[in-house]
């Protein structure tokens, strides 16, 4: 099993992908020869050309939207979005197009494209480079939007969107990315759409996404030592959500908080908490609990440890959902 | 009135006189049939068909106008939603549609019927679009004619990419396939638009943009749109540029032929500006009434794209009143038939609405549409008792 960075999974992970698939392309700003700002495609130019990894004009909508017509040709695109905040001038072509486009066709044609996107704070970056707009594309039927944690997740999950027929928005932690782990590149991957339990536990479940699965799990270890025993579980997939390991867990602790950096109305914890309330009603213990981003722009970066949910606001909100 | 643009007098200079022999009312651009009807030359631009092909485009133009002209009918007739109608468009749809190869690829906006018609392509799409039966689906890639885009402008990059797709296959060059991707004027003020040309031009990508200026983008006129006409500023990204008489079914099929040769042999993108009018409002639902007056359209009535055609035919002998009467009489036999069928379209299931989502599709939409399907039958069940 070797140990690497998110970075290196998701760059091993393409690999894979350009030497399976002949039809499948890296297209974005400065992914080739620099190999992207992060270095996510480090190498990649070199070893299989500039026709397969395209360093692409200044134009996120010309990204998303030649990523269509190629995908209409046949071709599977892998964009990359430099920055979560730099999406929204591709907007109309990601959910008026890209997500749209098989169900306007009658399903006759499919959008294999996948749209990588470095998200989130924690970074002290300027602004527009810290955001987490996924709420955005959850909200557009026709996308499906998915998350990694960890490098493991991420040399598979990217592999499995790009194998996927369906438009995937993949959200990148950008503050996990050099963060190592061990990865098994060997054993049968969860699938792409599934939620994972990553702590077990009985007292109340942490649920959570991205960048903030580690906050979770500290807050978890941390309320261990206090004689907690809180279950965590990471989403992955956005959209779809996959609801059966949630139902599960809470109908054992009867406790939730849901936790990311995403401003919180109309973030992912208001469909969880909603979908929860109407699935799981009487195993409830308390209201479903939301730690999030404040509703404000991304704040100045001397600010955003006052804005990101962390370890102590985390545990707040599990000893607010214990006073019920 | 005062508010209303006009075309505006050309300059009555030599060059002038040389490239527009006729009108003195038009811009410069590449004119090989005069509103009168009369043959004109070009230095650049030539033309030689069959006489069964000169023919030919007179029956497309006229069918095709005959065919539009149903779907406007077939909205106040309260079977379509809503119609745009490409009433004085035909010789720009029809000469750049006649143009194209069979391999070749076809982008269309939303006003593009004479171009679905000589590609072939079954010409009920755009009218269970718009009774609002479907969204516009067909097998596009058997059809090589992509499914109408009704953001403006969003089609154009769409274009870009499966032209780049194209290049990337080894497509062109000797027996290679070209891409056009049709636009309004308005559309040249949009991001996506701009994109496109930057995109076309750094990947030298086979594709032609063709712009038919149609002087309207529903009220605003060209001068709300450029204050450069977009043939001049394919330049500025790198694309040669040419004006055509958008109304001269000959100019259009030549241009569109040399520059989609152009693309197809690996030259690169271009773009082409027909000059052409909007006869009919934007759409069904529009008033051109509030923006426009009968003057304009009498100015343009003059330039009709049919009638000189026509004029022509009979001067050089190629058609007689006899071939007229039976382009006359299948056209009127397309109709009928269009007519049935577009009554004749049913009403989709509920079912439609969930199951061209996604490829894979996730377990609560399947949820969403058992529940959907149980209501509309408890409904049904309702009605029945």
């Amino acid at each position: 099993m070797a140990t690497m960075t998110m970075v290196k999974g998701l760059n091993e992970g393409l690999r894979q992908v350009l030497e399976q698939d002949e039809k499948a392309l890296i297209m974005g700003e400065d992914v080739g020869l620099l190999g992207g700002v992060f270095r996510v495609t480090d190498g990649l130019q070199k070893d299989f050309g500039s026709e397969r990894v395209v360093d692409t004009p200044l134009s996120e909508s010309g990204i998303i939207g030649t990523a269509i017509g190629l995908a209409l040709r046949g071709y599977r695109p892998i964009c990359e979005i430099q920055f979560d905040g730099f999406v929204y001038p591709g907007f109309d072509q990601l959910v008026s197009q890209l997500a749209k486009l098989r169900n306007r066709s009658g399903g006759r044609i499919k959008m294999p494209v996948v749209v990588r996107i470095p998200c989130g704070g924690g970074i002290g970056a300027i602004e527009h480079h810290s955001e987490s707009p996924e709420s955005y594309f959850v909200h557009t039927a026709g996308l499906k939007v998915v998350t990694c944690a960890s490098p493991e997740d991420a040399y598979w999950m990217i592999q499995q969107a790009a194998a996927s027929d369906d438009p995937v928005v993949f959200f990148e932690p950008k503050r996990r990315y050099h963060a190592k782990a061990e990865v098994d590149t060997t054993a049968a991957p969860l699938g792409l759409h599934r939620s994972r339990v990553v702590r077990s536990g009985s007292t109340a479940t942490l649920i959570a996404y991205g960048p903030t699965v580690d906050v979770a799990l500290n807050a978890a270890g941390a309320a261990a030592e206090e004689g907690l025993d809180l279950e965590v579980i990471d989403l992955r997939s956005l959209s779809p959500i996959d609801w059966e390991p949630l139902r599960t867990s809470l109908r054992k602790t009867g406790r939730a908080v849901v936790v990311h950096e995403a401003p919180q109305t109309l973030g992912m914890g208001s469909e969880v908490a909603a979908r929860l309330s109407e699935e799981c009603f009487y195993s409830l213990e308390a209201p479903v609990m939301r730690v999030t981003g404040y509703d404000v722009p991304y704040p100045a970066s001397r600010l955003e440890d006052d804005y990101l949910p962390n370890l102590d606001r985390v545990l707040d909100a599990v000893d607010r959902s214990l006073e019920y | 009135m005062g508010t209303v643009d006009r075309p505006r007098p050309a300059k009555k200079t030599a060059k002038n006189r040389r490239k527009s022999a006729s009108s003195t009312n038009d811009p410069e651009f590449v004119q090989l049939l005069t509103p009168e009807g009369r043959r004109v030359d070009h230095p650049d631009y030539h033309l030689s068909l069959t006489d069964d092909e000169y023919r030919g485009l007179y029956r497309d133009l006229v069918i095709s106008r005959e065919l539009d002209a149903q779907g406007t009918a077939l909205q106040r007739q309260g079977q379509l939603g809503l119609w745009p109608s490409m009433l004085g468009q035909e010789a720009a749809q029809i000469g750049s549609g006649r143009a194209l190869k069979p391999k070749d690829t076809v982008f269309p906006a939303y006003r593009e019927l004479g171009v679905q018609w000589v590609r072939g392509v079954d010409i009920i799409s755009p009218f269970a679009l718009f009774r609002g039966v479907d969204l516009g689906g067909r097998d596009v890639e058997a059809d090589r004619f992509q499914i109408y885009s009704i953001v403006i402008a969003s089609q154009t990059l769409h274009a870009a990419g499966y032209a780049m797709g194209v290049a990337k296959d080894g497509a062109v060059g000797d027996d290679g396939e070209a891409v056009i991707v049709y636009h309004g004027d308005g559309a040249t003020s949009e991001g996506d638009f701009n994109e496109a040309l930057i995109w076309a031009g750094v990947f030298n990508s086979p594709l032609v943009f063709f712009c038919q200026n149609n002087q309207y983008a529903i009220s605003e006129t060209n001068a709300r749109q450029f204050r450069v006409p977009p043939y001049k500023r394919a330049e500025g990204f790198g694309l040669p540029g040419v004006r055509v008489d958008g109304n001269d079914v000959l100019a259009c099929y030549a241009v569109s032929d040399s520059l989609l040769q152009r693309a197809r042999s690996g030259e690169g993108p271009s773009l082409i500006e027909a000059y052409t009018y909007r006869m009919q409002p934007h759409t069904t639902s529009d008033d051109a009434t509030r923006y426009r007056d009968e003057a304009e359209l009498d100015y343009w009535r003059g330039k009709d794209p049919i009638a000189r055609y026509r004029t022509w035919l009979e001067a050089e002998s190629l058609a007689d009143d006899d071939y007229f009467a039976s382009v006359d009489s299948e056209a009127s036999e397309h109709v009928l038939e269009l007519r049935e069928r577009v009554m004749n379209l049913s009403d989709p299931d509920v079912t439609e609405m969930f199951d061209s989502v996604y490829a894979d599709v996730p377990p609560s939409l399947e949820a969403e549409r058992a529940e959907a399907v149980a209501f509309r039958a408890s409904l049904d069940e309702g009605s029945e008792s």
